[in-house]
């Protein structure tokens, strides 16, 4: 091994050079020869490959603007476009022809009617139907100041209040003893572990709406998958500088509930947006409620601390605030892509939290030389599930 | 500000060629005698051809001759009919005729791609018929536009008339068995975008047939005026219905026959309001 490492190290770098570059040439050669001559299977396809997504339909008073994306391999025309079955005037801004990656919006003249359903459907020239919905007509809420500081406000109710009010059990649950700190701890590791399971389906169903180019449901694994390694990564880190406490932990938790709470800001948003009022006020209800559990999974690594109450501000204010923005992206520039991804991080970072917590509980119980999984915690963390499921069906 | 509704084009585009040629354009045959009798001869091709059937929508169909529908045929009543039939498709095809011709002329066998068959028979009965293609699956052949008028004019000629062609049809474009587009000779909107031109006071005569696949039915409603309605066309002196709307199934005809009282636009539409928005709404416009 070492006389041939030697010998190589002895050839002149040029040659060495060679070997690197070499296969990366060879596999140009076969990808131009590929797409020049074809796989040798068969060159054309037998149908027409046109893939047109509809991620947003806005309503106003002169009717429809429809903005269409596509996301499929090849340019795209459309031909006719049709409102409840019936043909009807459109005009395309900039073009009826999309090149790939291109983007369109059309305007329909439409007397819509104020909570009914409309289907749009676009005809291209090949013949290929592709159509988007509207749920319940109603007038798109334009960003205005004033629409922007009630989301902002209902963002406050779902995402700061809550949390914040959770945190006020605080001094109660610092009168448990060791076993029972253990069992708070197991109880949040219930709560978030619903909470992992929420946002990944949440995330993977509107990975599912976003176009296929894009793979949603993919960027809910890669999402949560780098950021679960990058917050542990960042953890193993300050390990070894020996920064290790439980408001670290509390802060991370925070962290992680912000994303989540990000997502539910984004869902009550989305559902403002679209005109379903009701079910945005639904869901404003089901989350305050929902979320006043979090506070608890919060304060629970700072039992054996000294917080102080900036300490709480700011904790409420990490986990909740994100609610605030996420309704307001909700409400104004949905994505249903981006969202997705904003889901998986949420969940991968919830998920390194349960690892923490997991761990914080393993130590405390082999301190006291206690069982780490007893039937006090097991109870606990079903509890915490079981919480977590009971408040859900409110939003649900 | 658009305009609220749908304004087609007037753009003479090959699919608005096609229905306007559709509508005036009657395939009389090569005509020689027989025995003292006229021989009708007519070609009839099937082919796999991309048609356009609304503006800048392009329709994969199975044609006669190229276009959806095929040509109308028409004869006397007792002429000899000789159609020499190739199938220049990829699929196996035939025609089946309405009418009374012997049994082994009736179309049911299929015709091999890249062969031809000749059917022969005597035109009867007088009247409004028909031809489709009759090879399984059914609904697949008659909706991809293999069909067509198939007129025999009776041997004592009917009135002058100013004579029109027209076959409702339907297009299911993501082949859910529903149509996303209905038609009449196989062009949306065709003739609202521009009107059919009939003068005042003259009788006009329509030949009027329904393809349409999938569904049920299909109507013709025609505005600010009514009209005589002979079935199948088979006794011109037969007492006709007198109204405004007629329905018919798929494979139904006859004969429509109006006079414009004074000048103006006369709409004419299914009176299924969802075909008439899809597709299938037209005018006639009378000129003094």
């Amino acid at each position: 091994m070492q006389t041939k490492a030697v010998v190589d190290r002895l050839k002149p770098l040029k040659s060495k050079g060679i070997w690197g570059i070499l296969p990366v040439v060879l596999l140009a050669i076969v990808i131009v020869l590929i797409a020049n001559f074809g796989t040798g299977i068969k060159t054309e396809s037998v149908a027409p490959i046109e893939v047109l997504d509809i991620p947003k339909i806005i309503l106003t008073d002169e009717g429809f603007a429809v903005h269409v994306f596509n996301s499929g391999p090849e340019e795209v025309t459309i031909a006719q476009v049709l409102v409840n079955d019936a043909f009807w005037n459109a005009e395309f801004n900039p073009s009826p022809t999309m090149s790939r990656f291109g983007e369109t919006e059309i305007k329909i003249p439409y007397g819509w009617v104020e909570g009914d359903p409309y289907e749009i459907k676009l005809i291209t020239s090949n013949g290929l139907l592709f159509s988007g919905e509207v749920p319940v007509a109603a007038k798109t809420p334009e960003p205005s100041a004033a629409r922007f500081g009630q989301y902002a406000l209902i963002g406050f109710y779902v995402g700061v209040v809550p949390v914040g009010l959770g945190l006020l059990w605080f001094p109660f649950l610092r009168r448990f003893s060791n076993r029972g700190i253990q069992a708070i701890l197991a109880l949040t590791v219930g709560l978030l572990f619903f909470l992992v399971v929420d946002t990944l389906q949440e995330g993977l169903e509107l990975g599912a709406e976003a176009p296929g180019v894009f793979q949603g449901t993919g960027l809910v694994w890669f999402g949560a998958l780098l950021s679960f390694l990058f917050l542990l990564a960042m953890d193993q880190a300050s390990e070894r500088k020996g920064a290790r406490s439980g408001k670290h932990v509390a802060y991370k938790i925070a962290g992680g509930i912000g994303l989540h709470n990000l997502g539910e800001g984004l869902a009550i948003g989305a559902a403002f947006a679209t005109g379903e009022a009701a079910l945005g006020t639904f869901l404003v209800i089901g989350f305050t409620l929902h979320n006043i559990t979090e506070g608890v999974g919060i304060a629970s690594p700072l039992l054996k601390e000294q917080p102080t109450w900036r300490t709480f501000l700011n904790l409420a204010l990490l986990a909740g605030a994100p609610a605030i923005a996420g309704t307001w992206a909700g409400g104004f520039v949905f994505n249903d892509t981006l969202a997705a991804l904003f889901f998986g991080i949420g969940a991968g970072a919830i998920l390194q939290v349960i690892y923490v917590i997991g761990a914080m509980i393993l130590r405390e119980a082999k301190k006291s030389a206690s069982p780490s999984m007893s039937w006090l915690n097991f109870v606990s963390l079903t509890a915490g599930i079981l919480l977590m499921y009971a408040t859900a069906m409110l939003v649900n | 500000m658009m305009a609220h509704g749908y304004e087609p084009s007037d753009e003479n585009t090959p699919g608005m060629e096609a229905a306007f040629k559709a509508l005036t354009t009657f395939d009389y045959g090569k005509t020689s005698t027989r025995d003292g009798r006229t021989v009708r001869e007519y070609k009839l091709v099937a082919m796999d051809t991309d048609v356009e059937i609304a503006k800048g929508i392009t329709f994969p169909g199975w044609t006669f001759n190229g276009s959806i529908p095929g040509p109308t045929l028409r004869c006397t009543e007792g002429d000899i009919l000789r159609i020499k039939f190739w199938n220049g498709s990829l699929h196996p095809h035939s025609i089946h005729f309405h009418g009374i011709h012997p049994t082994n002329m009736d179309g049911i066998e299929p015709v091999q791609p890249g062969s031809e068959f000749i059917y022969e028979f005597e035109a009867k009965p007088a009247g409004m018929h028909l031809y489709h293609c009759h090879i399984p699956p059914l609904s697949k052949h008659i909706h991809k536009g293999l069909y067509g008028n198939f007129i025999i004019d009776p041997v004592k000629p009917r009135k002058p008339a100013r004579e029109l062609n027209m076959v409702m049809n339907g297009y299911d474009l993501d082949l859910d068995g529903e149509n996303e587009i209905y038609t009449v000779n196989g062009y949306a909107f065709a003739f609202q975008a521009r009107p059919i031109e009939v003068k005042v006071g003259e009788l006009v005569r329509v030949y009027l047939s329904n393809f349409t696949e999938f569904d049920l039915i299909n109507s013709f409603h025609l505005h600010a005026n009514l009209f005589h309605y002979y079935e199948v066309g088979a006794d011109p002196d037969a007492r006709p219905i007198y109204t405004d709307t007629v329905m018919q199934c798929q494979g139904q005809r006859g004969i429509l026959e109006m006079v414009f009282p004074s000048p103006g636009k006369y709409m004419f539409h299914a009176h299924q309001s969802e075909f008439a928005e899809l597709g299938w709404m037209g005018f006639f416009e009378a000129k003094g």
